[in-house]
């Protein structure tokens, strides 16, 4: 089991980020009301006409929006506007909802991911998560690390499983402060640490892309300075995917923008045309402080 | 007036005192109500517990001391000739007095003093009726108006009620503390007078259990042979086999109601599962003894073993299954209280639901899970009934499951049934067994709660 699991983890081209599979071709711009270009040129995941219903309730109503390689795209937008909802959508942790149910089409690298065929675990692997609140396992900073690498056997030997421990934690940012207790329990970290400690565990298992629900709201500004440094390293390497309520950190941190409010996708662009000149009176709005 | 009639009258008062203060309250008050410190109904409870508090400690001081008083005075006051006699004797008279007065059978003709002291004895009953009715009656009357006298704007009615209920909250409490002190203390007396016939360590450490001692001198065979260690090695056995039937029947059951099943079908099984529980230890017991072991037996002799018609095998099997829900429910309630975010956090690593559950949920309800075993087994070495009726009486030192063993708690059922005197050493060895008992599922209930709060701090 694990071994097919870790056959399709190295067939994926996820190991080699940094050359781009050739992409699929190219897609027509989906019929949308969104303001702005959902679309990248080679995308890496695409999401066309997503509705989520929880129960009777809509929650995301016909959102298309590409993801491209080694980028960063923020979703901002008041409380309540789906960002979070669709964000648990591109690793199928919806599933989990019992009531929750998700139409429309979400592919990753052109394969449609709420297919009958696709493994939810396999698809987990390659699309990691970092939740709001750092929820470290009550282990051992190690075992929280090698959680992931040993479950999909992705190490065979005791020093591969301790490289790649060693490798996560220093891509973020933690191995200076974590090297000599690594046996301590995760949960006795500080919260800026613990969250590191949450996307080492991500990265471990060597993801494509990282989602990321509001990572910093639980943390002070000095620990958010330091994940948002980190997501910008991070992008050498992955597609990260942020939820923020903070505009100032969607301005820093994410190269695209896109702004939800109840549940409709209003507009994406490039974060600088965003902020300086948003096109929907909405966007406006919410950007100036007029409400949210 | 008779004592229910008495605290008849006394509630009616209180419900009047109750609405004479409420009243009082938004008389005082006048047009401006919202002067009053408290809401109009606190003056209202003030008022009634003044009313029926002092006048209830009144009552209970009265009854228990009642007796006792018009006694003495009636002995009192017996000829000369009675005042020698014993303690046992005069209350033999006594009694005979008070079932001439009630009209009952007496044991003999009573003489002509006995009936002057008859008399007396009425006399004293009636005035002493008479005046608790007067007295109590004041005293609630008399704690109202006290009460309604004190009722002002400024008065602070609700913080009085608080802390008169507050109070009685307290006395409540610890009553079942003091009752619970009680009943271990008259263990441990009669326990230390066990120890002085028997010695200790012959109790704790004697391979031989015979409690039946020579009620003549020059009878044979009963001298007596206290050794605990029979009875503790049966319960040991039979929990252990309960334990090897709930643990894992329990825990797997609980994985399964909290994390996989439909919530529709969790509502439906849960509470079933723990009608397990309800079920009377009796009934099981019988299930035991009348189904069980037979069954066992049968198979054992198809197969060619010796089984015994009672045996711990059968007893242990029934005890297993009545503690399945103490394991499950406990399970359960610890799994789900494993933060979703911990799941959600595995999950989205790839991991399988098995993996997260073996990975993840378990290591962190540990804790709790063996918190849970740990009352189990508890309960499983006090529990009777079932092994009374399928275990057997035999005190037979084996490990052997197929044999007939006895436990603690049969020892002291079969030491105390029956006419017993109460100072033998073979009476008083069933307190010294419940002491042990007492002992035992006192420490595992404290590691129990200890281990299961170190758990909940590692979350809150």
């Amino acid at each position: 089991m694990l071994n097919q699991k870790q056959a399709v983890l190295l067939e994926s081209p996820a190991q080699t980020n940094d050359v781009p599979p050739p992409a699929p071709a190219k897609i027509q711009e989906p019929d949308t009301k969104t303001v702005g270009r959902v679309t990248v040129d080679k995308p890496i995941m695409t999401t066309r006409n997503v509705d989520v219903y929880y129960g009777e309730k809509q929650a995301i109503i016909d959102v298309s929006i590409d993801i491209a390689y080694n980028e960063v795209l923020s979703m901002i937008g008041p409380s309540g506007c789906g960002k979070s909802t669709f964000l648990r959508c591109l690793n199928r942790m919806n599933d989990t909802i019992e009531s929750a149910r998700v139409t429309g089409k979400i592919e990753l690298e052109g394969h449609d991911i709420y297919d009958k065929k696709t493994d939810v675990v396999t698809l987990r692997a390659r699309v990691g998560m970092v939740f709001q609140k750092p929820n470290p396992f009550p282990k051992s900073v190690y075992e929280n690390v090698a959680y992931g690498p040993r479950i999909h056997g992705l190490a065979r030997k005791q020093a591969e499983l301790d490289e790649i421990v060693q490798t996560s934690l220093q891509r973020a940012g933690l191995w200076e402060e974590v090297k000599d207790r690594l046996s301590e329990p995760g949960t006795g970290l500080s919260g800026g640490q613990q969250q590191r400690l949450c996307i080492a565990r991500s990265i471990a298992v060597n993801p494509d892309i990282i989602l990321m629900d509001e990572p910093c709201s639980a943390l002070d500004p000095i620990a958010t300075a330091r994940i948002e440094e980190l997501i910008d390293e991070l992008r050498q390497n992955y597609s990260i995917v942020i939820v923020t309520h903070s505009m100032q950190q969607a301005a820093r941190v994410s190269q695209r923008t896109a702004y939800f409010h109840l549940g409709d996708l209003i507009e994406v662009g490039e974060t600088s045309t965003i902020f300086t000149n948003p096109q929907e009176k909405l966007t406006e709005d919410y950007l100036t402080g007029r409400f949210g | 007036m008779s004592t229910p009639l008495l605290i008849a009258v006394l509630l009616l008062l209180t419900a009047a005192a109750f609405e004479f203060g409420r009243r009082r309250a938004l008389q005082v008050a006048g047009s401006e109500f919202r002067t009053l410190h408290s809401l109009p109904r606190y003056y209202g409870s003030f008022t009634a517990l003044w009313c029926a508090l002092p006048a209830l400690v009144l009552l209970g001081a009265w009854l228990a001391f009642e007796d006792k008083i018009i006694t003495n005075l009636v002995i009192t006051d017996l000829p000369a000739s009675y005042q020698s006699l014993s303690e046992p004797e005069l209350n033999l008279i006594i009694n005979d007095l008070r079932n001439h007065l009630s009209g009952n059978v007496v044991s003999r003709e009573l003489s002509p003093d006995m009936q002057v002291a008859a008399a007396h004895y009425g006399n004293l009953r009636a005035t002493s009726e008479a005046a608790l009715t007067v007295l109590f009656l004041s005293v609630a009357m008399l704690g109202m108006g006290l009460a309604w006298r004190k009722i002002a704007p400024d008065f602070w009615a609700r913080n009085r009620v608080e802390a008169i209920v507050k109070v009685l909250l307290i006395i409540c409490s610890t009553l079942a503390i003091f009752i619970t002190i009680g009943i271990v203390l008259s263990v441990l007396f009669e326990s230390i007078r066990f120890f002085q016939t028997v010695s200790i360590f012959d109790f704790l450490f004697g391979l031989e259990w015979s409690p039946q001692t020579a009620i003549r001198e020059d009878q044979v065979g009963s001298s007596g042979a206290f050794g605990a260690v029979p009875l503790f090695a049966g319960t040991l056995l039979i929990s252990v086999i309960a334990m090897l039937v709930a643990a894992p029947i329990g825990l797997t059951s609980a994985i399964y109601l909290s994390e996989y099943s439909h919530p529709r079908f969790r509502a439906t099984a849960k509470p079933l599962l723990e009608i397990l529980a309800g079920i009377p230890t009796v009934v099981y017991g019988f299930f035991a003894a009348l189904t069980v072991a037979p069954l066992i037996r049968d198979v054992g002799n198809n197969f060619g073993l010796e089984v015994s018609s009672e045996s711990a095998l059968a007893a242990g099997l029934v005890m297993g299954i009545m503690i399945i829900p103490f394991v499950s429910s406990i399970s359960d309630d610890v799994i789900n209280a494993v933060p979703q975010s911990l799941r959600d956090g595995s999950l989205a690593l790839g991991s399988t639901q098995s993996e997260m559950i073996r990975k993840v949920v378990l290591p962190a309800a540990l804790p709790g899970i063996v918190g849970g075993m740990l009352l189990a087994i508890s309960r499983a070495i006090g529990e009777t009934m079932i092994v009374v009726m399928a275990a057997g009486l035999a005190a037979n030192l084996t490990a052997n499951p197929l044999e007939a063993v006895t436990t603690v708690t049969v020892q002291i059922v079969t030491l105390l049934v029956g006419d017993q005197e109460f100072d033998s050493p073979k009476t008083l060895a069933a307190f010294a067994l419940g002491l042990m008992l007492f002992l035992v599922t006192l420490a595992l209930n404290v590691i129990a709660l200890y281990v299961v709060r170190k758990y909940r701090e590692q979350y809150e």
